[in-house]
């Protein structure tokens, strides 16, 4: 699968209380309501500016925090096709498999806002346009693969009954 | 192997795993609280009919109670309907306190057992030789429908504590401490094992605040090897249904990817200064700055051994108009002796505001938020930016004895400057 989009850089540890804050807990049952709020404590226009397809482009520890899945599912929903980190917070990590958001680690130092990029999910590779550069990221554990391939956790387990690791 | 290896490879039904190695794991125990509603969804899109085995779910309702919102009464009125439906026998609704209190007090957790929580401060449980982690809401439907999840094994960071603490330093400062060495991100996907006579001669109590607080450098699992104060609590506690499990211990070859140690002798109070938990600081560094809320509470900091210090330093003296002093015992159970002992009574006649059990103020969602420009000192686990309210209000996360000190002046101070002798403490036995 090809992702193309532009970039929204953000800096390091992007908290979930920054990507979907606590007073908005009332709007949990309305997901594209509270996917307005999406990361509005780290930039208040976000979700007024981006188009869906762009990319979330972090630095070290994106993610930090609750185990709150609408953290993910926001992003999500927002339309933001993938979010490129130089490293994510562990829960976060596994949510955003969970509700089939693509997560990439990469060397993100190199990438900027407005930068125009094209990713290739399977080959895990990472090109900027604008930059005219490419980079790597490292293949997730072939269980998380299975589970972003079935279209996230549900559809696994509604397709095997149980965790596919192999 | 290290106690974590150890209790994965029991749970996955293996003789022996290794750091990086992916397992199935059969869970022993999982947990959910106000957010169960959202597992209840997920559970029903997944189409299965039964829950795996409805006696090892706890459900309870802690971040929201009573509702604050129409949307939030729905939420928990789905969660009965679901529980009611299921037949799920550990079901607390509100009347219990916070998940990470009442899973040990009501004697859920044993040592050596897979616990996993729609809670990232699951970890706390590690506290009594478990190996415990947070997960999200999907991830837990999975658990419910299966009993099973995969799990990376984790490499093992040992920590050794030496030294007594000095008068007014606790668990709370040291593990922030430890914070401030090891980074928010310095634990991520790895376990943590607590060693040292520091350790051994800490409460349960304040070893919860360990593991508790560990998650905040992203540890998957935070344990604290079991001994005669575990076991003692467990077995005075424990639920006659569950099977109970042979502690865990780590085998004298275990390989540990890394060794710290710390000695708490001359350690400072410390503080936790906006917008990160690993921006630690000694409290001396920032005193004077003045506070508009003091918050003692939430599954970190909310135990009776907490009310007793915070206590000890209010009792008799008024909290200024300009703070606003919330105190929100964790559990039932330690409102009760908390009242008992008179410390709810020395709380209210210095003006404090005494809430029901339950996590208030500390994720932001109601009781207690901050106005733009405010300033909060709390016992809480959290100080990212809008975690208590406005994203221009700020947190400063410190130990029981720094905030109810800061409370009674109205400004942070250090809460060395009361002695145990003027304190002047009569009538109960700390």
């Amino acid at each position: 699968m090809i992702l193309k989009g532009k970039v929204w850089k953000f800096g390091d540890s992007i908290s979930t209380d920054l990507i979907c804050p606590g007073r908005y807990f009332h709007l949990r049952s309305n997901l594209p309501e509270l996917a307005k709020h999406v990361l509005e404590d780290a930039d208040p226009d976000f979700a007024k500016k981006m188009k869906k397809g762009d990319f979330v482009v972090g630095g070290k520890n994106f993610g930090l925090g609750s185990s709150r899945e609408h953290a993910p599912t926001i992003i999500k929903i927002a339309g933001v096709s993938a979010v490129l980190a130089k490293s994510f917070a562990r829960i976060f990590y596994r949510n955003a498999i969970n509700v089939g958001l693509p997560l990439l680690e990469c060397d993100t130092s190199q990438i900027d806002e407005g930068d125009e990029l094209e990713i290739d999910l399977l080959q895990g590779i990472i090109e900027d346009k604008t930059k005219q550069i490419k980079l790597t990221t490292s293949s997730l554990p072939k269980a998380m693969l299975n589970i972003l391939n079935d279209g996230g956790l549900v559809a696994h387990i509604e397709k095997h009954g149980d965790f596919k690791l192999d | 192997m290290t106690i974590s290896e150890k209790i994965l490879a029991r749970a996955s039904g293996k003789k022996k795993v290794s750091p990086g190695e992916i397992v199935d794991a059969n869970v022993d125990l999982c947990m959910s609280h106000d957010n169960a509603a959202l597992v209840c969804k997920k559970f029903k899109e997944i189409g299965v009919k039964k829950v795996w085995n409805r006696d090892k779910i706890v459900l309870l309702f802690d971040h929201r109670i009573p509702a604050e919102s129409v949307k939030t009464a729905i939420g928990h009125k789905e969660v009965r309907e679901f529980v009611e439906q299921q037949k799920i026998k550990h079901f607390y609704d509100m009347r219990a306190g916070i998940c990470h209190q009442i899973l040990p007090e009501k004697g859920y957790v044993k040592p050596g057992e897979l616990i996993v929580g729609t809670d990232s401060h699951t970890t706390t449980y590690g506290a009594f030789g478990a190996f415990s982690t947070g997960i999200g809401a999907t991830e837990m439907a999975g658990v419910w429908a299966t009993g099973k999840l995969w799990l990376k094994v984790p490499p093992t960071i040992k920590i050794k504590v030496k030294g007594n603490f000095k008068v007014w330093v606790s668990a709370k400062d040291l593990i922030l401490y430890i914070i401030g060495k090891l980074s928010a991100s310095g634990a991520n996907y790895k376990a943590i094992e607590f060693y040292g006579n520091t350790i051994s001669n800490l409460s349960i109590a304040s070893r919860m605040v360990l593991s508790n607080l560990s998650m905040e450098a992203g540890a998957k699992a935070a344990i604290v090897p079991p001994d005669e104060k575990t076991m003692d609590y467990v077995n005075q506690r424990m639920q006659k249904q569950f099977v109970t499990l042979q502690p865990v211990y780590a085998d004298k070859d275990a390989v540990y990817e890394n060794e710290l140690s710390f000695n708490v002798s001359n350690l400072e109070p410390q503080l936790a200064c906006p917008h990160q938990v690993d921006n630690v600081h000694p409290v001396s560094k920032f005193k004077g700055l003045k506070i508009h809320q003091a918050f003692l509470g939430s599954c970190t900091n909310g135990r009776l051994e907490d009310l007793e210090i915070a206590a000890k330093i209010i009792k008799g003296k008024k909290i200024p108009m300009s703070v606003r002093l919330l105190i929100i015992p964790a559990s039932w159970d330690i409102w009760l002796q908390a009242m008992k002992l008179g410390l709810l009574e020395i709380f209210v006649k210095a003006g404090g505001l005494v809430l029901n059990p339950g996590c208030g103020p500390c994720l932001g969602a109601h009781q207690g938020l901050l106005a733009p420009g405010e300033r909060c000192i709390a016992t809480t686990n959290r100080n990212f930016q809008g975690r208590m309210g406005s994203p221009e209000a700020e947190v400063y996360l410190a130990s029981p004895a720094t905030v109810a000190a800061s409370a009674v002046n109205g400004k942070i101070v250090d809460p060395r400057r009361y002695t145990d002798e003027n304190t002047d403490i009569h009538g109960y036995e700390c």
